[in-house]
Formats: structure tokens, C-alpha cells, sequence
């Protein structure tokens, strides 16, 4: 039985929409030109899997353009602002480095998501390259990029907790890859001289309620804006 | 090197097995591995390529235009180099 | 060398046959400073306008309202970044360095395209800007891919292949706001009147007040004159504006029998120069964004910098032959966690 379970549909689709969009808002700010080809590389392959992945929810316009906040089921640290260069390579490396062991899982089991899966691990692999490289440049670069890069990692940690809760519908080892995740995420911290964030990550008020529909107030504003002009315009086609 | 300024690198695509690679542009990186990276970014954007060099602007040597003519005419009368050159009589195959 | 050069082979006498051969002139050919300065103004001209042309379409990337629409708006405007970075390659050919270039950009000494000194202001206009704006600049750009400086002529190749999506999404993107509700519709025909006049603008000044044209044209940087390109733009659209189903904003637009070309109205110069000025709805917006994402990113590029110090610039891949880059290995979660 290959039935797509919609929830986990809209769960992977909603994180790698969110996140698109977040990359997206780098357009025309990037600290140089070169970042901002790498980045909008970034935000069309997350575009490109959100609407692979919605499209097997429903409508992917309806489901992006239509849907109130509290319907959305992405993880919490997509939706984080990008804050400065560090904050988003920060949240890259966390997310990708996610996104990379679970599409993995995925791509060699044979549940609905497996072909699809199969083409993001690809992508989701460079992403998470260009993610270690910042991070060990900004970690090993100057103190200030050092310093940012540890106040990103920091401050983002909270939000790592949600991504090990299971979510319905996706057959994954989830221990296995929240093992994977924190050696990896270990590994990397350590080659850049950088420190493993120590704060709690989950339990009351540490993230954990994205997957639920609970959200982080930036999180409406930007939906406030991505919706703004389709909601405007009922029922048109564009 | 001061902070903003990335040295230049020269970028060499393969656009497919088989073909050698082609000076594709140049771009500004840091270093070697971010020169590759950016170079993928901004010169496979549309499948153009299946292999990447870079080499640092600054490590290339080349021939000067002042000496175009002691450097490339000398080839120009050496037309037996050339298949052209030589008659064969007509039906003589595989030659 | 210390065989006398004869005369025939001055380097004038070169650069001038190369031209009359239609040649192209490369790097480290000799070449009159003024041809040099005159490539260099222009180039980065145009590598400027592709940075800033960013803004007004990023504008609406997070208001796209399709993800199709998003996608196809989020690849047109990396696009821009692309294009300038091949343009700044291809000044730098010259002799002057990016970082030199964006510096005049940041503090006003060089200009970009006027165009973009124009808001906008609704969904529409980013249809606008892909059919009016890209399809002169187009019409502008297809001749240079036969410029005499090879580097630029290159990099106009590879950009106009780029760019022939870039005018269809708009075209594309217009028709179906053009077809669609009436608000749409109003928001297309808006659009379009707002930038049919600056883009004919975009052209220049008439050939009769160009300061540049004429050396321009005999160095066969230049192909064909502003007024002649403006022409045959205006001569393209209208029929397109018809399958639209939109009109164009000018009353004295009509088919002139005897020229075998439209006739046009008048254009509004002292509006082209004010813009140029500075004194565009736009300007200081533009360049004040540009300004503070180079000095926000200033941090960025000292980390990458100082890091590529300390591990040697090469780091990983440097004594090895570039062949063997192809095999290259990079570290992953599963190798970590193994």
C-alpha cells in the first residue's frame, strides 16, 4: 500500500515551504553576489520538494496560499527569521543536516516518499555542504564571525529538539537519526571551534509544537505577507 | 588580502563526459573549495557542466600578444603538417 | 624581442585591423585607454543595473501568489546576480576589480540603468518589468553578443540565452492577469502604462544628443544607434501588446505605411534626466539597500577571508591534480555517524 498519509505530506512539505521562503527573503541582501546565487539555489530546491510534497496533500497553491496558521505542520526552526548571515547558516546546517539522515531513511525504504526522497537527498546533500562550509569558515574565520556563528547556534538550539518527534505517518528510525544528527552536528561544531549548545530542547516553552500547528510569532507575519496577494484575489488564477 | 576582497578564480566546465573541460568565466572566492562551490552555483545553474576546475587567476601563465608572431606565426608555413597537403590518387581508400 | 617593429605592426595599426576585420579584441590585446575606459564605464554600467534590478522584482518574491509564479520569480532574480557576476568577470578583464566597481556603484561616481529607479507596486509590474524592461533590454543586448571586446561579447552570449526566459514569464505572466477577473485585468493595463514610457527611455537619448554613440559605433562596441533600437523595440510590441489584449499608452501610436515602421509620441526627457539626476521615486532607496547589504555582508566576507589565511587558501584539494577533484569525498552525516 503506497497511500500518501497526507499529515506526513503536509509535514515535510510545510518545512522545506517555510524554509524556501525564509531563503528567499535573502534576495538582494546577500553579504556578497556570489551568496546570492547559493542561496536562491537553496530556496528553489526547498520550492521544488514543498510542492512535490503538497501536491501529494492536495492543492499546493490552496494548501500554501490558503491555510490558516494554525494548519500549518512545519517544525518550528524553519520559521525562524533570518536574523544575520550566521543565523541562517546556522539554521541551514541544523535543518539540512536533519532533512539529509530522514530523506535517506526514506529514500531506501519503500513507504510513498521513497522517489521523491530519493531526488531531494541529492539536492539536500549540497545544501548541507554549503552549510558546513560556512559554519567552519564563520566559526574559524574572526572573533566576530566566531562570535555570531556561537550566538546563532545558541539560540537556534531550542528548536532541534522538535525534529526527533515522530512524525505520523513517516516510517523513520528516529533515534538512529537523532544519533546521526548530533555526531554529525558534534563533528562539525568541533572542526570549526565552535561549542555544542548546552540549553534544553525540549519539554514546556523549548520548541517542540510546530508538528502540532503551534507556531512562533514571526511565523504569522510572514504568512501574513506570503498570503496577502493570493488571499486578495478569491478564487483568480495567476 | 584584506577582507573584502576574495581573489579571482578561473572556472573550467566539462559540459559532458567525453569533452574536455572550457574556460566557463571567472568569480571571486575566499578559497579553492568555495571557488567550486560558487562556480556550480553560477556556472551549472542550468546543467551546463558534469565537472568543475578551478585554478586561482593569479597562477596562470600566459603567452603575450606582443609576441603573437614569434610565438604562432612560424606554424603558419608548415602546411605538411596538415592531411591537405598531400595528393593521393583518386580510389586510394582508408588512407 | 629585439627585432624592430615595423610600422604596419605598431600597435594602433593592429587594433585598428583587428576592428576592420571585425575581430574581436581580447585582454591583453593593446587597446586605446579610451576604448578601455569607455568598455569599462560601460560594463559596469550594465553589471550595476543587473544588481539593482534585483530590488524591485525580490519585492515580490514573498508575495508571489503561486508557487509556480515564486519559483520562476526566484530563478529570474538569481539570475540577475549571475548575470552581474559575469559582467563584473568581464570588466575585471580590463583591470579594474569588482570591489573597485561596486565602490563607485555605493558611492554614486558610477551609474546603472534609470529603469530601475521605478517602484513597484503591484504583482503586475513584475509581469511588466519581464515583458516591457527585458524586452528592451533584450533589443539592446542581442547586438552586443557581437561587441568588439571579446570578454563582454561572450558574456552578452550567455547572458541573452539566459534572459529569453526572462521576457516570456512576463509576457506570460501578463496574459494571464490580463485574462483573468477584471481586477487583474485593471492591475495588468496599469502596469503597463506606468513602464512603457521609461522603457523606451531605456534606449538613451536621441541620437542626435548622445554623447557616446558615434565613437561607440566605430569601435563596434555599439552596433546599432539608441534611436534605431528604440524603433524596432516599439515596432515589436505593439502587436504583442494586441495579443495581450492591453493597450499601449500613447495616442499617437500608429502604423506609419511610408516608413514601414510605427510612429510614436513624444518622450518626456526632462522626466529621463531628472530620474538620472537622482531625482527618480527610486534612487535613493536603491542604492541605500545595495549600500547596507555590502556593509551588513562586510563581516561575512572578512570570516571567509580569514579563515582561507589561516588553512592556506587551498584548503583540502591543493596538491592535488585538478582531475582528481572530480573524486573528492566531502563529509557527511552518515560518515560522521558511522
Amino acid at each position: 500500500m503506497n497511500r500518501v498519509p497526507v499529515p506526513a505530506a503536509l509535514a515535510l512539505g510545510d518545512d522545506a515551504l517555510v524554509l524556501s521562503h525564509r531563503l528567499g527573503e535573502w534576495a538582494g541582501n546577500a553579504p556578497v553576489l556570489e551568496e546570492e546565487v547559493a542561496l536562491a539555489n537553496i530556496a528553489l530546491d526547498l520550492l521544488g520538494q514543498a510542492r512535490a510534497l503538497l501536491s501529494l496533500a492536495g492543492d499546493e497553491d490552496e494548501l500554501a496560499f490558503l491555510r490558516e496558521e494554525r494548519a500549518f505542520r512545519n517544525v518550528q526552526l524553519v520559521e525562524q527569521p533570518n536574523g544575520d548571515f550566521a543565523h541562517t547558516i546556522a539554521r541551514q546546517l541544523y535543518f539540512s543536516a536533519y532533512q539529509q539522515l530522514l530523506y535517506g531513511q526514506l529514500a531506501s525504504g519503500e513507504g510513498p516518499f521513497a522517489p521523491l526522497a530519493a531526488k531531494a537527498v541529492k539536492e539536500v546533500a549540497y545544501h548541507l555542504d554549503h552549510a558546513e562550509h560556512w559554519t567552519l569558515r564563520l566559526g574559524d574565520g574572526t572573533p566576530e564571525s566566531h562570535a555570531r556563528m556561537q550566538r546563532a547556534l545558541d539560540a537556534l538550539w531550542r528548536y532541534t529538539g522538535e525534529l526527533f518527534e515522530p512524525v505520523e505517518g513517516v516510517s523513520a528510525d528516529w533515534p538512529a537519526l537523532q544519533d546521526g544528527w548530533s555526531a554529525y552536528v558534534t563533528d562539525v561544531l568541533r572542526r570549526a571551534g565552535l561549542t555544542l549548545p548546552e540549553g534544553p530542547r525540549e519539554g514546556a516553552w523549548t520548541a517542540g509544537a510546530g508538528r502540532q500547528g503551534i507556531h512562533t510569532e514571526p511565523f504569522g507575519r510572514m504568512l501574513a505577507e506570503m498570503q496577502h496577494l493570493h488571499r486578495s484575489h478569491p478564487g483568480a488564477s495567476w | 588580502m584584506t577582507g573584502t576582497d576574495w581573489p579571482l578564480w578561473e572556472v573550467f566546465v566539462r559540459s559532458r563526459r567525453g569533452l574536455s573541460h572550457t574556460h566557463a568565466g571567472s568569480l571571486h572566492a575566499p578559497d579553492a573549495e568555495m571557488a567550486l562551490r560558487n562556480a556550480r552555483d553560477l556556472y551549472t545553474r542550468r546543467s551546463e557542466g558534469v565537472s568543475i576546475w578551478v585554478v586561482p587567476s593569479s597562477a596562470i601563465t600566459a603567452s603575450s600578444p606582443d609576441e603573437k608572431d614569434p610565438f604562432f606565426e612560424p606554424a603558419a608555413d608548415k602546411a605538411y603538417r596538415h592531411p591537405t597537403f598531400y595528393e593521393i590518387p583518386e580510389g586510394v581508400r582508408h588512407l | 624581442m629585439t627585432t624592430t617593429v615595423p610600422d604596419a605592426q605598431a600597435p594602433e595599426a593592429v587594433f585598428d585591423a583587428a576592428l576592420a576585420a571585425d575581430e574581436r579584441i581580447e585582454p591583453r590585446d593593446w587597446m586605446p585607454d579610451a576604448y578601455r575606459a569607455t568598455l569599462v564605464r560601460q560594463i559596469a554600467q550594465h553589471a550595476h543595473s543587473e544588481i539593482i534590478g534585483m530590488q524591485p522584482e525580490a519585492n515580490w518574491i514573498t508575495r508571489a501568489p503561486s508557487l509556480r509564479r515564486k519559483a520562476i520569480l526566484m530563478a529570474k532574480v538569481q539570475d540577475e546576480a549571475g548575470h552581474g557576476l559575469y559582467l563584473y568577470s568581464a570588466a575585471e578583464t580590463l583591470g579594474t576589480g569588482r570591489e573597485e566597481l561596486l565602490d563607485k556603484l555605493h558611492s554614486g561616481r558610477q551609474r546603472y540603468s534609470s529603469i530601475f529607479n521605478y517602484p513597484t507596486l503591484t504583482w503586475a509590474d513584475v509581469g511588466a518589468i519581464g515583458w516591457l524592461v527585458d524586452g528592451a533590454a533584450i533589443t539592446n543586448q542581442v547586438p552586443l553578443c557581437r561587441c568588439s571586446y571579446g570578454p563582454y561579447a561572450r558574456a552578452m552570449i550567455r547572458i541573452c540565452k539566459e534572459e529569453s526566459f526572462h521576457q516570456r514569464q512576463g509576457y506570460e505572466l501578463l496574459l494571464a492577469l490580463s485574462r483573468g477577473t477584471e481586477a487583474q485585468h485593471a492591475m495588468a493595463q496599469d502596469a503597463v502604462n506606468r513602464w512603457w514610457w521609461p522603457s523606451l527611455m531605456m534606449f538613451g537619448p536621441p541620437d542626435d544628443a548622445s554623447a557616446h554613440s558615434a565613437q561607440s559605433m566605430a569601435w563596434k562596441i555599439k552596433r546599432h544607434s539608441n534611436d534605431e533600437l528604440r524603433q524596432r523595440f516599439v515596432d515589436i510590441c505593439v502587436p504583442q501588446a494586441e495579443s495581450l489584449g492591453l493597450t499601449l499608452p500613447d495616442p499617437d501610436l500608429r502604423w506609419n505605411e511610408q516608413r514601414g515602421h510605427h510612429d510614436f509620441g513624444a518622450i518626456d526627457w526632462d522626466e529621463f534626466h531628472e530620474v538620472l539626476r537622482g531625482n527618480g521615486p527610486c534612487n535613493e532607496q536603491r542604492i541605500e539597500r545595495r549600500r547596507r547589504a555590502h556593509e551588513e555582508g562586510a563581516w561575512v566576507r572578512e570570516a571567509a577571508a580569514a579563515y582561507a589565511a589561516k588553512h592556506d587558501g587551498h584548503h583540502g584539494t591543493h596538491d592535488k591534480h585538478a582531475e582528481h577533484t572530480e573524486h573528492d569525498n566531502h563529509g557527511k552525516p552518515e560518515e560522521a555517524a558511522a
